[in-house]
């Protein structure tokens, strides 16, 4: 009986730190939305004040457009994309099980261009780019996130987790010191936000642009005085997996308006 | 460029009716250099007009601290059904037309 007792203390106090660690409960996950002015709420809201409803259009008019060696649009293999894209951003990063790995919707795209329209990749934060997936994102606009559910994905995410916990940086500070830890407190001016991911490819005031989460990330690791991973790499796609697998449920709001 | 246009269907005559319009421009400033110390020249809108069945009923002058992909909204009354016609123009002859329709009763 004690002995059980003992075991099951040394349980509790081994799962605690886990759970402890500053991570949110699901109930308490919040969008970034939540944490922004009356202002700003209205610019997302109204479709005809939201910037980023520039790019869907944009990406609208891609989506029809043929192009590569294989002249064939994104149309012409995947229909009409209100039905056959909804939800679809919903679970990016997706495993690619010929690759082996992950990709994000971008990744995506690209691999899309390459295979069946055999033209050549747009470059990260291009404007074709942004437009193409902010269309596609648009189409799981107000769907419950369900990223990283695969259990393919599962290690993955583990190591999506495991830079999101990791100190780096001049300033020597992880990701989770503010995103779990200092959520709802300040960092000089602004808010500082749980990081759930939930509106990208999304419309930012201070770049003046629509902007990926791979850009986001980047700039968070030099604010920190840290060495940004490259575009695409493959720590960014873990990362990219482990927030939407941590914002699990939140529903899509592409294109967001975030200051 | 892609513009957002909205103006409501349809309105009584009379009423003060609010119209907005958004629309895609990089409103490059011209102050900004490149990492290579080069300066990016300036490409902005310069001038936004609106047009209610042929008659200009706004217009605005835009400058370089005007952000990126501008927004305009002002109001006018509703006295006839017809059309709103809108349009920018700016540097390096840039031109972009939008209209949308509205129905008075």
């Amino acid at each position: 009986m004690s002995i059980w007792r003992a075991i099951a203390a040394a349980t509790l106090f081994a799962a605690a730190p886990a759970l402890l660690a500053g991570e949110i409960p699901p109930d308490a996950r919040r969008s970034g939305y939540s944490f922004m002015g009356p202002e700003t709420r209205a610019m997302q809201d109204n479709d005809t004040s939201n910037p980023g409803m520039l790019f869907v259009l944009d990406g609208e008019a891609l989506w029809g457009k043929k192009g590569g060696s294989a002249d064939k649009s994104c149309a012409d293999c995947h229909g009409d994309a209100r039905s056959s894209m909804k939800g679809v951003a919903a679970r990016y990063p997706a495993f690619d099980k010929a690759l082996g790995r992950p990709v994000t919707l971008d990744q995506r795209i690209n691999l899309c261009r390459a295979n069946h329209q055999q033209a050549a990749a747009l470059p990260y934060e291009s404007r074709d780019l942004l437009a193409l997936s902010a269309f596609v994102a648009h189409q799981s606009r107000g769907l419950p996130i369900t990223a990283g559910s695969d259990p393919q994905a599962k290690p993955f995410v583990e190591q999506g987790r495991g830079l999101f916990m990791q100190r780096e940086g001049q300033l020597n500070l992880a990701c989770t010191n503010c995103h779990d830890d200092n959520f709802d407190k300040r960092l000089a001016g602004a808010p500082i936000t749980q990081a759930q991911p939930t509106g990208y490819p999304l419309y930012r005031l201070e770049w003046q642009t629509l902007g990926s989460l791979e850009r986001r990330l980047r700039s968070c690791m030099s604010g920190v005085r840290a060495q940004a991973y490259e575009y695409g790499s493959p720590e960014l796609v873990a990362l990219e997996l482990y927030l939407m697998s941590r914002a699990h449920g939140l529903p899509m709001e592409t294109p967001a308006v975030r200051p | 460029m892609a513009a957002l246009i909205n103006v409501p269907a349809k309105a009584r005559r009379g009423d003060v009716i609010e119209i907005r319009a958004l629309t895609s421009h990089i409103m490059e400033t011209g102050f900004r250099h490149t990492a290579d110390g080069k300066l990016v020249p300036r490409d902005i809108i310069t001038s936004f007009a609106c047009r209610y069945n042929g008659a200009e009923i706004f217009r605005a002058d835009l400058f370089p601290a005007i952000a990126a992909n501008p927004y305009l909204s002002f109001f006018t009354v509703a006295k006839e059904s017809g059309k709103f016609e809108f349009e920018w123009t700016g540097d390096n002859g840039y031109s972009s037309t939008a209209s949308a329709s509205i129905t008075v009763e």
